[in-house]
Order: C-alpha cells, then structure tokens, then sequence
C-alpha cells in the first residue's frame, strides 16, 4: 500500500522533465515582463511560439528519426485559414474575392476560428502522411519537400484567395506572452505524453532499428501517420499563433528560410528528446537575437560599428555544421531533463 | 507539327539539364549516402563567378570577360574546387553519420554558402551577357531551333556520353559503380575511399558548372535562387528514378523535365503558374504506385 506522499514523489518524478522545461520559461516569462525592455518582451513571444512549432516538428523528426522539410507547410495551411476566417472583414470582398460567401462576407469569432484552423492543419497532414509514410525514410524526407514546394507555388499563384506572394495585413492580434507560454506549456505537455505512450514508444522503437521494430510487429506506416499527424496538429497550433502575433501571414515567410531555422533549432538541441527541442530553440534564439542587434549597430566606445546584413544567417548555418560534426546528437544528445539519480537508475534498468 | 516537334526538342533540352543535375545528385548519394541540397549552391556560384562582386544589377564581368574556352574552364574549376571544398570542410567529418544527418547537413552548407553569395554579390537579380551569338535560331529540317537549346542538347548528350563511359569503361568509374552498390564491400576489396568520394564531389561540381554556364546563357540572369529549382527537380527525379541507381536518376531527370514542359504547354493559360505543382503531384501520385522508385537497386533496402 502506497501513502500519498509516495504517489506525489511518483508523480513528481513522472512529471520532472515536464517542469524542468517549463518552470524556466515561466520565469523567463514574469522577470522579462517586469524588467525587460519591449524589444526583448517581442524576443521572449516569438521565441515562445517557435517552442510550439519546434515541440511540434520534434513529434514527428524526433521520434521517428525521419527529416521533415514539409511542417511549414500546415503552418502556412493554418495561418492563412485563421487568416481567411478572422481577417479584415470590409476589405476581404476586394483582396480576396475568391472566397466562399461564408467566409468572405463575414467574421469568424477567434477561438472557433484558431479551433478550425488547427484541425485543418492536422488534416493536411493526415492527407499527406497518408501517402509519404508509405516510403523509406530518405524518400520520405525529399517528399515532404515536394509538399512544401506544392503548397508555395499554389498558395503564391491562388491570387484570389491567398492574395498570390502579397502579404496579407490586419489579423487581430491576440497573441500575449502568456498566451504563447500557455500554448507552448500544452505543446510540451502533449508531446511529453505522446513519447511515453504506447505509439510514442513503438515510433521510437523504429527510429532505432527499423528492422528489428518491424519484425516486433510495429507497423512502421501506422505509428509514423499519427506522428505525422499530430505533429501537423501542434505546428498548426504554431502557424495560427505566429499570425496572429505578427498580425500578418505571408507565404515566403512559410518556405524554406523558415524551414532551416526551425530544422537548425531542432538539431542543436538534439532531435532526440523533447528537452532537446526546446533548448535549441532557446539557444538559437539568444543567438539570433545578438547578431541582429549586432547587425543592426551598436556603439562601443562611441564608436558605431555593426555586421554587414547576413552575418546572422551564415553563423547560424556554420554552428550547426559544427554541432553536427563536433556533437551530433546535439546539446542534450537524446536525454531529457531528469532528477539526480534518476538516471542511474534508469540506465540500471537498460542494463540490468 | 512542325509545332509538336518544337515542344518535343524543349522537352529534350530541359530533360537532359535536369537529367545532368540528377546524376550529380546520384552520383554523390551513391557513394556516400548523402543528398546534397549544395548541389544548387554549386550551380548559383559558378554563375556568380562570371562578374565581379558589386551591388550593381548590370555587373561588370570577371571569369566572363574571357575568351570562351577560359571561361568555361575557368567557371568549371571554380564549382569543382568548390564541390571538393564542401566535401573535405562538411561532409567528410560526417561520413559514417546516417543519411538523415548527412541530409541535414548538407542543407545547412547550401544555407551558409546561399548566404554567403548573399553578402557578396547581394541579393538583388543580375544581368550577363555571354554567349550573345547562340541566341540566334538554327533552322533544321524545317524547325528552328534556337542556338541556346541546340547547345544544351549538345552538351548534356555529350556529358552522359562521357560520364557513362567514365563509369563502364575505367577503373576508377568501375569502383565508384562498385561503391554505389555497396560500399563496405567495395572498400574491403580494396576501392580508395577519400579518393572515390572526392572524385565524386568533383564529378557533380564539373556537372554543376556546366550546368550553370548553360543556365545563364539561356536566362541571362544571375539569382541566389537559380540553381534551386533544377536541384529540386534532380531530388525528385533520384526519387522517383530509384534512390541509389544512376540510370533511375537520369531517366527520373529526363521525365520530370519533359513533364514540366509538357504541362507549361498545354496546360490552360490560367492554370500555367501552377506547373511546379503539378510536376511535384506527379512525383507524389508515381511514388503511391512504385514507393520504391522506377528502378530499385539492391542498394535501396537498408541490409540488417
């Protein structure tokens, strides 16, 4: 019979590598709010919504172990749903003529609106996923490239609805830091149960050995197609929150730079673990941030000086080169955050 | 029909250049397990090297003020030092990574060095000017042909010509076939890694120069984005030609290039922007029906 401080140490221990990320950033979140400027405030939301997109890509290129260059794509599929649903309702009978009545006449209210697009999202990637799981890994990664390319040349050429590569401007934007922490806290939450879950675990039993997981009786489409798919789910999640915090959706900012960085965030933090995912976010979004105010000039000594335009991206692609050399499982290298001990004792249990 | 012939040589034409693409992709996968996103990168930056770093749309030539036969020399030694580079700086330290980082990799290399030609030459459209007299029409057996396509065909026929000679007829091409097969085995019996990878990388960076020179002699522009799309399309012709079989590459290169103009020409005029689309389905809905590509080599199927 176990007392219930037992149960509590159980479920505290359960749920450690959960808080571990999440407490931090809950931190950053308060103390940024009191004291920081608004310029890192802006830092700290976008680095928040690129934890759901990155938690997102993580369910499906981390547990899998396959590259998926296709995720912006059902961002891109949700940002422009919430877009058509909840943007400028006088002007959407003129830019965006080629839109159902229901939605070009009207207003969507924003959380059925965000509801709708997300699941859109998650469709698309059913749909897709159906098909792509069908092949080897390889294939699969260059294939989920090709969906990325069809959607760009549809969406920037579809001028009636998409406003072709123009931008679209005026969403509500809704998207507060606590909004984004509360989304990201939910991505890490879902992600952290899905790993642990029976189809987390059998995905992750064919991203080691695929052989020997099919041979075990795991059905490598099955487990890899509800990957996909949830994964669609949450960077959908993504797609909707970047839009309506930057209040505008732009189809070549859903393309490939995008893709890089959010692949190069994955990677430095190690695509293996969750606690992998969110690290590399942070750690690429410190970096990101110095070299742009680098970029844009500083003055040292009253001397004004700066980086010529680009610097940012060319460091940001040479580190990742050297993370992959030099460390490539990346900063976490596959583990999650875990008590003193615990570890131990896992590994004992590996080996025993 | 004389109309139907003229769709058919600017299918050939654009078959074979995406056919030359494809098979430095798959000549590179072959040897090392590795898709290289560089490859684009490869073609953009022989272009470049035809003008001189400046911020200026109308640039003044540097490897483009040659006579021609420098000029090509020159661009060729330019992209294959380029391709070695890539390969002793990235891709050697991660030989024996899986293909997935290997993938990743090289789309961080295409990424830096996109950037870099960015920082150099900005990111703005540029014109050149070479090659100005093959813009003039050849008229055979009734059809005309415009110089700059007859020159692509020439090429790229005589390039796989080559290259399958290459590969069937010398020792080393026999042990880059033999490496593409199964590496392990062929370095047991004795094939030189460093040497066979290396020769490969050059191999793709020789395909990739002339491949850029034919490019900008058609378009007359220089773009950061240039060699992107015919490397995209290459990606998708090892697919669906089979990953790991040079004659799936160069016959996927060839299908998708006629398939793109087929679609540009008789698709409806409203529905033409959407051409890449369709390709792109095409290669989805072909990968439902052969998941394993046109040509499966024993390489495809990962050995336990």
């Amino acid at each position: 019979m176990k007392s219930d401080t037992m149960s509590f140490a159980t479920i505290g221990r359960f749920w450690f590598p959960v808080f571990a990320l999440v407490v931090p950033l809950a931190i950053i979140v308060v103390v940024t709010g009191q004291f920081g400027g608004l310029s890192i405030q802006r830092t700290v939301i976008e680095m928040l919504i690129s934890i759901v997109i990155v938690v997102g890509l993580y369910i499906f290129v981390g547990n899998s172990g396959i590259i998926s260059f296709g995720h912006a794509t059902f961002m891109a599929i949700a940002a422009y749903a919430s877009a058509w649903q909840t943007c400028c309702e006088m002007l959407k009978p003129i830019t965006m003529s080629g839109l159902p009545p229901f939605l070009r006449d009207q207003s969507v209210p924003l959380l059925p609106s965000a509801v709708v697009s997300v699941l859109l999202a998650g469709a698309a990637a059913f749909l897709t996923g159906l098909v792509i799981m069908r092949l080897t890994g390889l294939a699969a990664s260059i294939s989920t490239l090709a969906v990325l390319f069809i959607l760009n040349v549809v969406y920037s050429n579809w001028d009636s609805v998409t406003m072709g590569s123009a931008s679209i401007v005026g969403l509500p934007t809704y998207v507060t830091a606590w909004l984004a922490l509360g989304c990201a806290v939910f991505a890490i939450v879902i992600a952290y149960l899905y790993q642990l879950s029976a189809f987390g675990l059998a995905i992750r039993a064919t991203r080691e050995d695929e052989v020997a997981a099919a041979a075990s009786g795991i059905s490598l489409y099955w487990s890899r197609l509800i990957a996909f798919t949830l994964s669609g789910f949450m960077v959908g999640l993504g797609g909707v929150l970047q839009a309506h915090y930057l209040g505008t959706v732009s189809i070549n900012s859903f393309f490939l730079s995008f893709t890089f960085l959010a692949l190069a965030m994955l990677i430095v933090g190690g695509m293996g673990s969750l606690a992998g995912a969110v690290v590399g976010v942070v750690v690429i979004t410190v970096m990101v941030d110095i070299f742009r105010r680098l970029e844009s000039g500083i003055s040292i000594g009253g001397e004004q000086w700066a980086l010529p335009a680009g610097t940012q991206e060319l460091i940001i692609a040479a580190f990742m080169l050297l993370i992959l050399v030099f460390r490539k499982d990346g900063i976490m290298a596959g583990r999650e955050m875990t008590l003193p001990g615990q570890e131990q004792r896992e590994k004992g249990l590996i080996n025993g | 029909m004389a109309n139907i012939v003229q769709v058919l040589v600017d299918a050939i034409a654009l078959g074979s250049l995406y056919a030359l693409v494809a098979l430095a992709i798959g000549l590179v996968f072959g040897v090392m397990r590795l898709v290289n996103f560089a490859q684009a990168d490869y073609i953009t930056i022989g272009a470049y090297a035809l003008v001189v770093p400046t911020a200026s749309v109308a640039p003044p030539l540097l490897l483009g003020a040659l006579p021609s036969a420098l000029m090509i020399g020159g661009v060729l030694v330019v992209v294959v030092a380029l391709a070695l580079l890539t390969e002793r700086v990235a891709f050697r330290p991660l030989r024996n990574s899986n293909p997935s980082t290997l993938l990743i990799s090289s789309f961080a290399v295409s990424y830096f060095l996109q950037n870099l030609v960015m920082l150099i030459h900005t990111g703005r459209p540029k014109s050149v000017g070479i090659g100005q007299g093959l813009a003039n029409a050849v008229e055979i057996g009734g059809v005309r042909i415009p110089g700059v396509q007859l020159l692509t065909m020439i090429v790229t026929a005589g390039l796989l010509v080559a290259l399958v000679l290459f590969l069937k007829k010398t020792p080393l091409g026999v042990q880059m076939r033999a490496a593409a097969e199964n590496f392990q085995m062929a370095r047991l019996l004795g094939m030189p890694a460093n040497r066979v990878i290396a020769l490969a990388f050059a191999i793709s960076g020789l395909l990739g120069g002339a491949v850029s020179l034919l490019l900008t002699i058609q378009t007359g522009t220089l773009d950061l984005r240039m060699g992107l799309m015919p490397v995209v399309y290459a990606f998708f012709a090892t697919v669906i030609g089979g990953m790991g079989s040079l004659p799936g590459a160069a016959l996927g290169g060839f299908l998708v290039g006629v398939a793109s103009v087929l679609l540009q020409t008789y698709l409806p005029a409203d529905l033409r922007p959407f051409r890449d689309a369709g390709v792109f389905m095409m290669v989805i809905l072909i990968l439902l029906v052969r998941p394993q590509g046109l040509i499966v080599t024993s390489a495809a199927k990962e050995r336990v």
